[in-house]
């Protein structure tokens, strides 16, 4: 946010803070370590507040828990700032100092009572009173958010939602208050750092909009550089369906089956001229691939940094021989580099990083020994003698403050795409348990005894309704197809919502029930709110499905 | 907190026992039906404060249904918000708790040194014979009979406990009990008249601490206010927090549970102490084999005790006290109780205590059979819903006690002395006694005496003369050795029947008077199956924190049993050597006192009583 | 700009065996030691735990104390004056190697045989072993009621090994008692509190509620309770089966520090590989984004990169 995309405080100040808000993060599952750091606090005496429609396992140590409707966390978020402001709460002298758009916002918030909230919501009144009180009297508060947060067709009005927040309260820039998405992947905000993202170059340096920084990489490269964004994921697939992308170079991902309406994804990667894929596993997606190339992995068979959730740079290292015929990815990319006439030479990870140094500023501290000596560095990291930064922002309580004001982003409530309907009355949800992992691709190599074959998890009040028992197998429909899948009774679940995970594709297809429906600003689909229905199996339907649970396309 | 229950409903009548104490349940999610609530809850820290309500509840649970199932544990964990394991952990630690179905019926016969002397060997092989073996069911499957560590009833010796379980729970004790007495208990368990005090000094006008003992109802405040009663909370409040700490310090009144530290001194610190709040804890666990006074003083004046806290918690900014009274008291647990709904009927506790201003109540806690807890830090773990394991001490009470705040904990006996202090003030109470043992002392005295039972007088009598008291050694025999002090105590020899029995003196002698015990021994007593009770008991109630105490105590127990049984590994003084070494390291190397002084009486009798010197020959 | 909170430190002056030291407040007589360089014996201690001081193993001799201080938690004081080795702290080590030595196998706890030597413990001065216990009984044993014997044999806690998963088992005839697993499990990390100590006395145990297998209680399979476990009590199922065969030799692995290849927490990983395998993952203590903890992912869910054998991968 405000720039360089990454959380602004450090895991330690967590431990640290008076008030903590989970925003749309199971994290005593999802992020099970940084949840460690939560609890310090919590044990600390932190008050701990959960907004989740799940009472998740994080929930379940908050002090409370906001269980909103699937997708009301707009509305949650104004409704919260409404009576912040109509308690006098909010932060004048901050707004005043370090913000922009202030009275926009306030007037666009002003129809959020706390009784419309609740209507919205679902959540009762006292307690998102409750809320926004302890959220701005707190002397340190701190936000954190997942993909609660950002699989919604307005993912990025969710997140200006809990910025405006922090804006109208001052809790961001300081010591123990601030905004943290916490990061799926070992190296989502590596990726984002290095530049694998449509709109920068290393280091957040702004394709189109810096022509400094474009200069100064073309000059290294000796390349010229388009100042133009490219695709995200999502709008690579409507290339591909307007047939304007035809040859695709996958590395790392699984899209066959991690995108949302897996049967389309499935129906556009086919479509592709050339498919390239370079994976540890022969993945769905690598299945479909003219060429696979098989790659180490990186964690374990290669060198390199990744980028954790609170900015550290961190080493990974060999530890492994990769088995027979795994190539480390700079060698892969080098060698394809080399086919197409560029000799790139045979670099190791470290004059890759030292490139990269040279070229972003926000690196040019970390060197490879300091990064082993200091366990990691947090950008950014300007200069060898830098320490790295434990928080961002601090220039927002500078008087008067560097650089630009931090703008409020009015936002308006807007509710999930897939409506619900008598045709499809549950709302379906979707998440991770703790000891899997994405499709399982990786999850599924070791033996867990916490772990269960997928099921469609259902509120026990549903469960009597439709008349079905634990572990009967079901088939679940939403507009897009139909999968089968076992019900497990879920006391977690209120009536009307429905959990399932992507954990399991080969048993169930998850991703043929989710819409996507996508952000138009960030490209993630919503894959948190489908509308679904369950229906009872004949006994003919039992018998022919048990065996093998297949996706079936719809129409 | 995420907790993960095993997945057993409670019945009905689990349910019940446990809404019984906390009443329903305020959510689906902490056990209640689902409903309205499928969009928000609260939890977090309000949520887990309630841990304290742990020991409550399992016993409303042990007493209604006869032992705690998985499914009630489990019920009691959502209840709560306490992870199973840990309530397990707690639930396992106590010896009143079953974890396995069990006979609601259950006759707890005491085995302990003092019922030795009178008879208790001889008790339990007659139930032996007659109704069948510990533990075992005889005939209809309702009833079993245990055998136990001391009952604190040892001035009736010997003595047994009756508990049964079930809608019309009940306890009741039966002393002295006789293997006919314990047979019909068991047969149905109706309970008997309780008995009158064993008071023999009762109605001597010198008395202090005991002088309303036999003379008051103890159901009645009036009667008690008749007697005198409640005029010392008037002065206390006349003359401030600060004046009464004053009077305290002034009588140089050492505390009465064992460790004889100057109760001004931790008045005054806790009421300096800035964090808030400040808590005061009665020690009425007394579990040290042969000491019965606390039980004596509740039972027969509950209301000096209840006066004598509120003084103590107005002189010390303390509005929550809890008294942590030993679960094998029934009727002193039901007069206390008693004492504490009427004063509170009649404004002595409450928010306004008589009109002053001053907000102070009592709650009363119930230990479950675990001597370890009257250690004051592992009775505020077990008042806190923890296993009764002592804590590492620094910091101590008055710095970080009950919930981690300051906290006054006191003896019943030191409690009470408070009332006459504030009377008559500190200088005169300072005046009976001795010079560093002021005030008035009572005695516990059992075993083979000619008339057992709770004695006062003031520090500096002499051992002799207490015995005297009590009619010397039953049927003319000789004295053979006195215990001191209990289990942690130390034996002494007829020679020490001069011994002034103050603080100063019995240190200097390299003894202790501890908890007040004066257990006599005769000739025809043999006092290596004492010695090897002795151990079996320490081995049984350590709590197992620390190694030393742990395993030290076995391994002493393992020492004795050879030289009991005459093959010893090496010689005899190889066995006495090895006994040393091992009793030297639980002194030195325990976290807490039951460690510390785990080998004393062993020691003392080996050393004093060269008791192993036959066999050495 | 808004600046990181400094703790103000003092410090404090102590005598250990007769030297000035000294350490800012708040250090313990241990971390005062160990700066002086002195090797005090530990067991229950864990850097990064709340010091339980139970095994008494670090007892040192504090001028005007009674009875001897736990160093791992006693903080040290301006003027104490400390001595490590003297007559009353050795025979209470060699006391307390003798009584664990005795009672508990430590035939995979470090530094044992080296510290029996230094104090002389003779451990077989007890008498031959007990019997082990059969499976289950030392879990149903009851407070306050044991069974005494002969004294001909010293009583221990073998008993059975527990193995009811794939991770990790529970040799509790390894266990003295520490009580790291259960602070690791508890309020120190991990926050599960699917163990805790059960029983009383010597009878005390690790346990779930009512023994009950670890698939059925609450055990995330963190594996943070085999990060800290002294003993070997409780260990990766990988190096069980390894020992049980034979085939574990530590001079023959390597330890390579990376990163969790899951969440995007990043979590240090130290894999421990032995013949181009992964035989355990742990974690380092100082690192501040997991002091050694790591969750089900992080310490068991690298076996994806070593299923080579063919057809293997697609399983994932």
């Amino acid at each position: 946010m405000f720039g360089a995309g990454g959380g602004t405080s450090s895991y330690q100040e967590v431990e640290e803070t008076d008030v903590i808000f989970l925003w749309g993060s199971n994290a005593r599952e999802t992020h099970p370590i940084f949840f460690h750091h939560v609890l310090k606090a919590v044990h600390a005496g932190a008050r701990l507040f959960s907004v989740d429609p799940r009472r998740t396992t994080s929930a379940q140590w908050a002090d409370a828990w906001l269980g909103i409707d699937v997708g009301t966390d707009v509305a949650l978020s104004n409704t919260m700032a409404r009576e912040i402001l109509h308690a006098g709460l909010h932060n004048r002298e901050f707004i005043e100092r370090a913000t922009t758009g202030f009275d926009e916002y306030a007037a666009s918030v002003e129809p959020w009572t706390l009784e419309r909230g609740q209507e919205e919501t679902g959540v009762p009144a006292e307690i998102i009173r409750d809320a926004a009180h302890a959220y701005a009297r707190a002397d340190r508060a701190i936000i954190c958010w997942t993909l609660g947060i950002t699989e919604h067709h307005n993912a990025v009005d969710n997140v200006f939602a809990l910025i405006n927040l922090a804006l109208l309260t001052g809790h961001v820039g300081r010591y123990g208050s601030g905004l943290n998405p916490l990061r799926g992947q070992n190296n989502v905000q590596g990726g984002g750092d290095m530049g694998a993202i449509p709109n920068k170059l290393p280091g957040f340096q702004d394709v189109e909009r810096d022509d400094e920084a474009r200069a100064k990489f073309e000059a290294a490269w000796g390349v010229t550089i388009e100042p133009r964004y490219g695709w995200h994921l999502t709008q690579m697939f409507e290339a591909m369906e307007r047939r304007e992308l035809r040859t695709l170079y996958v590395v790392g991902e699984n899209p066959a089956q991690s995108e949302a309406d897996t049967a389309h994804a499935v129906e556009l990667l086919e479509g592709l001229d050339h498919l390239v894929v370079q994976d540890i596993f022969m993945t769905r997606t690598a299945e479909l691939a003219d060429v696979v190339l098989p790659a180490s992995a990186s964690w374990c068979e290669a060198e390199g940094t990744v980028t954790n959730s609170e900015r550290r740079v961190q080493r990974v290292r060999k530890a492994l021989e990769p088995p027979g015929g795994a190539r480390d990815d700079i060698e892969i990319v080098c060698d394809i580099a080399a086919r197409m006439g560029h000799d790139l030479g045979p670099p190791d990870a470290e004059s890759v990083w030292n490139e990269l140094r040279s070229l972003s500023p926000m690196h040019a501290g970390m060197t490879y020994p300091r990064l082993d000596e200091l366990g990691g560095i947090q950008w950014p990291c300007y200069d060898e003698q830098h320490p790295g930064e434990l928080f961002l922002h601090g220039r927002l309580w500078e008087s008067p403050i560097s650089g630009p004001p931090a703008p409020f982003n009015v936002v308006e409530h807007a509710p999930p795409v897939d409506k619900l309907s008598d045709e499809f009355p549950i709302r379906l949800t979707t998440g991770r348990r703790l000891d899997s992992y994405n499709t399982g691709v990786q999850s599924g190599g070791y033996a867990s005894p916490l772990r269960r074959r997928e099921s469609l998890n259902l509120s026990p009040e549903d469960c009597e309704r439709l008349g079905l028992d634990e572990g009967e197998l079901v088939k679940v429909s939403s507009r897009r197809g139909s999968v089968y899948a076992p019900v497990r009774i879920d006391e977690t679940l209120r009536p009307g919502l429905a959990f399932m995970t992507f954990h399991f594709p080969e048993e169930v297809e998850t991703n043929v029930l989710t819409i996507d429906a996508t952000d138009p600003k960030s490209g993630t689909a919503e894959f948190k709110a489908s509308a679904i229905r369950v229906d009872r199996l004949s006994d003919a339907e039992r018998t022919g499905q048990a065996a093998s649970q297949i996706a079936v396309p719809a129409k | 907190m995420d907790l993960k229950l095993l997945d057993s409903p409670p019945t009905t009548a689990e349910r019940d026992a446990v809404d019984g104490v906390l009443g329903p349940p305020a959510s689906a999610w902490v056990g209640g039906e689902r409903g309205a609530d499928g969009h928000a809850a609260l939890g977090g820290h309000a949520a887990r404060a309630q841990r304290h309500l742990l020991l409550p509840v399992l016993h409303e649970v042990q007493g209604r249904i006869g032992w705690i199932s998985p499914a009630a544990l489990g019920y009691v964990c959502r209840r709560l918000t306490i992870p199973p394991a840990e309530a397990y952990g707690v639930a396992s630690f106590y010896a009143l708790f079953a974890l396995e179905p069990r006979a609601p019926l259950v006759t707890h016969v005491c085995t302990d040194i003092a019922c030795m002397c009178r008879g208790s060997s001889e008790l339990v092989a007659e139930l032996e014979r007659t109704v069948g073996p510990a533990g075992e069911h005889p005939g209809n499957g309702r009833s079993i009979w245990l055998e136990s560590p001391c009952l604190g009833m040892c001035e009736r010796a010997p003595a047994a406990l009756v508990t049964r379980a079930g809608d019309e729970a009940h306890e009741h004790e039966i002393a002295p009990a006789s293997a006919s007495d314990v047979a019909a208990a068991l047969a149905s368990a109706d309970a008997p008249s309780p008995p009158p005090p064993l008071v023999p000094q009762a109605g001597d006008p010198s008395l202090r601490l005991l002088r309303r003992i036999g003379r008051v109802d103890p159901g009645s405040l009036d009667s008690y206010r008749a007697a005198g009663g409640y005029a010392a909370l008037r002065a206390a409040i006349d003359m401030g927090p600060a004046g009464v700490i004053r009077e305290v310090t002034d009588s140089r009144l050492l505390g009465r549970g064992g460790a004889a530290f100057p109760t001004g001194r931790k008045w005054d610190a806790v009421a300096r102490n800035p964090v808030r709040p400040h808590y005061l804890v009665c020690n009425a666990d007394e579990s040290e084999p042969g000491t019965f006074k606390d039980r004596v003083v509740i039972e027969h004046d509950p209301f000096a005790l209840v006066e004598a806290m509120t003084i103590a918690g107005f002189a010390t900014g303390c509005e929550r006290a809890f008294v942590y009274l030993r679960g094998e008291y029934p009727l002193a647990w039901e007069r206390l109780s008693t004492a504490i709904t009427g004063a509170r009927a009649r404004g002595f506790l409450g928010d306004d205590v008589m009109g002053a201003g001053v907000r102070f109540d009592i709650e009363l806690r119930k230990g479950a059979g675990a001597y370890i807890c009257g250690e004051e830090t592992a009775l505020f773990n077990s008042i806190e819903g923890y296993r009764g394991e002592p804590r590492s001490k620094p910091p101590f009470p008055v710095d970080s006690g009950l919930f981690s705040k300051p906290t006054v904990v006191n003896n019943v006996e030191s409690l009470i002395n408070v009332l006459d202090i504030v009377l008559e003030g500190g200088a005169a109470f300072a005046r009976i006694g001795t010079e560093q043992s002021t005030g008035t002392r009572l005695f516990c005295l059992s075993g083979c005496v000619e008339r057992p039972g709770l004695y006062e007088a003031p520090f500096g009598v002499k051992l002799g003369e207490l015995l005297e008291m009590a009619g010397g050694v039953a049927g003319g025999r000789q004295l053979k050795a006195v215990l001191l002090g209990g289990a942690a105590g130390a034996f002494v020899g007829p020679d020490k029947l001069d011994l002034e029995l103050s603080f100063e003196a019995t240190r200097e002698v390299g003894t202790t008077l501890g908890s007040g015990v004066i257990m006599a021994f005769d000739e025809t007593v043999d006092l290596v199956p004492v010695l090897l009770r002795i151990a079996a008991f320490f081995r049984d109630e350590s709590c197992g924190q620390c190694v030393p105490c742990r395993v030290g105590t076995v391994r002493q127990q393992e020492a004795l049993l050879r030289l009991a049984s005459e093959r010893p590994r090496g010689t005899v003084a190889d066995e006495l050597a090895l006994l040393d070494e091992i009793g030297q390291a639980m002194r030195d190397a325990s976290i807490c006192g039951l460690g510390q002084t785990a080998a004393n009486a062993i020691d003392s009798a080996v050393r004093e009583l060269r008791v192993f010197e036959r066999a050495a020959g | 700009m808004s600046a990181v909170p400094v703790t103000i430190r003092r410090t404090v002056e102590l005598q250990i065996d007769g030297d000035a030291v000294r350490v800012p407040e708040g250090s313990t007589i241990l971390d005062a030691c160990k700066a002086r360089g002195l090797d005090i014996p530990t067991l229950c201690y864990g850097e990064t735990l709340t010091p339980v001081n139970a095994c008494r193993v670090c007892m040192v001799e504090v001028e005007g104390s009674r009875v001897l201080v736990p160093s791992c938690a006693r903080k040290a004081e301006d003027g104490m004056v400390v001595r490590t080795r003297s007559d009353r702290v050795d025979h209470s080590r060699k006391m307390v190697l003798e009584f664990l030595g005795s009672s508990v196998d430590l035939s995979t706890t470090q530094h044992v045989d080296r510290w029996n030597r230094e104090y002389g413990a003779a451990p077989e001065r007890y008498g031959p072993p007990a019997p082990p216990a059969p499976e289950g009984a030392r879990d149903r044993a009851q407070a306050g009621r044991h069974h005494a014997g002969d004294g001909q044999t010293a009583a221990t806690v073998a008993q059975p090994v527990k193995i009811d998963n794939e991770n990790y088992v529970r040799d509790y005839a390894k266990c003295i008692l520490c009580y790291k697993c259960v602070e690791g499990c508890g309020t120190d990390w991990q926050n599960t509190f699917a163990i805790a100590v059960a029983g009383r006395g010597f009878d005390a145990r690790i346990a779930t509620e009512f023994d009950a297998p670890l698939p059925d209680s609450a055990c995330v399979y963190c594996g943070n309770c085999i990060a800290v476990c002294p003993t070997g009590a409780l260990m990766f199922k990988s190096e069980y089966d390894l020992r049980q065969a034979g085939g574990w030799d530590e001079s023959a692995q390597t330890v390579t520090e990376t990163i969790c290849s899951y969440c995007g927490v990043g979590c240090s990983l130290e894999l421990h590989v032995q013949d181009n395998t992964i035989v355990k993952v742990t974690s380092p203590l100082d690192h501040g984004v997991t002091h050694g903890n790591l969750c089900v992912k992080g310490r068991f869910g690298f076996q994806y990169v070593q299923n080579r054998a063919p057809g293997a991968d697609d399983g994932a």
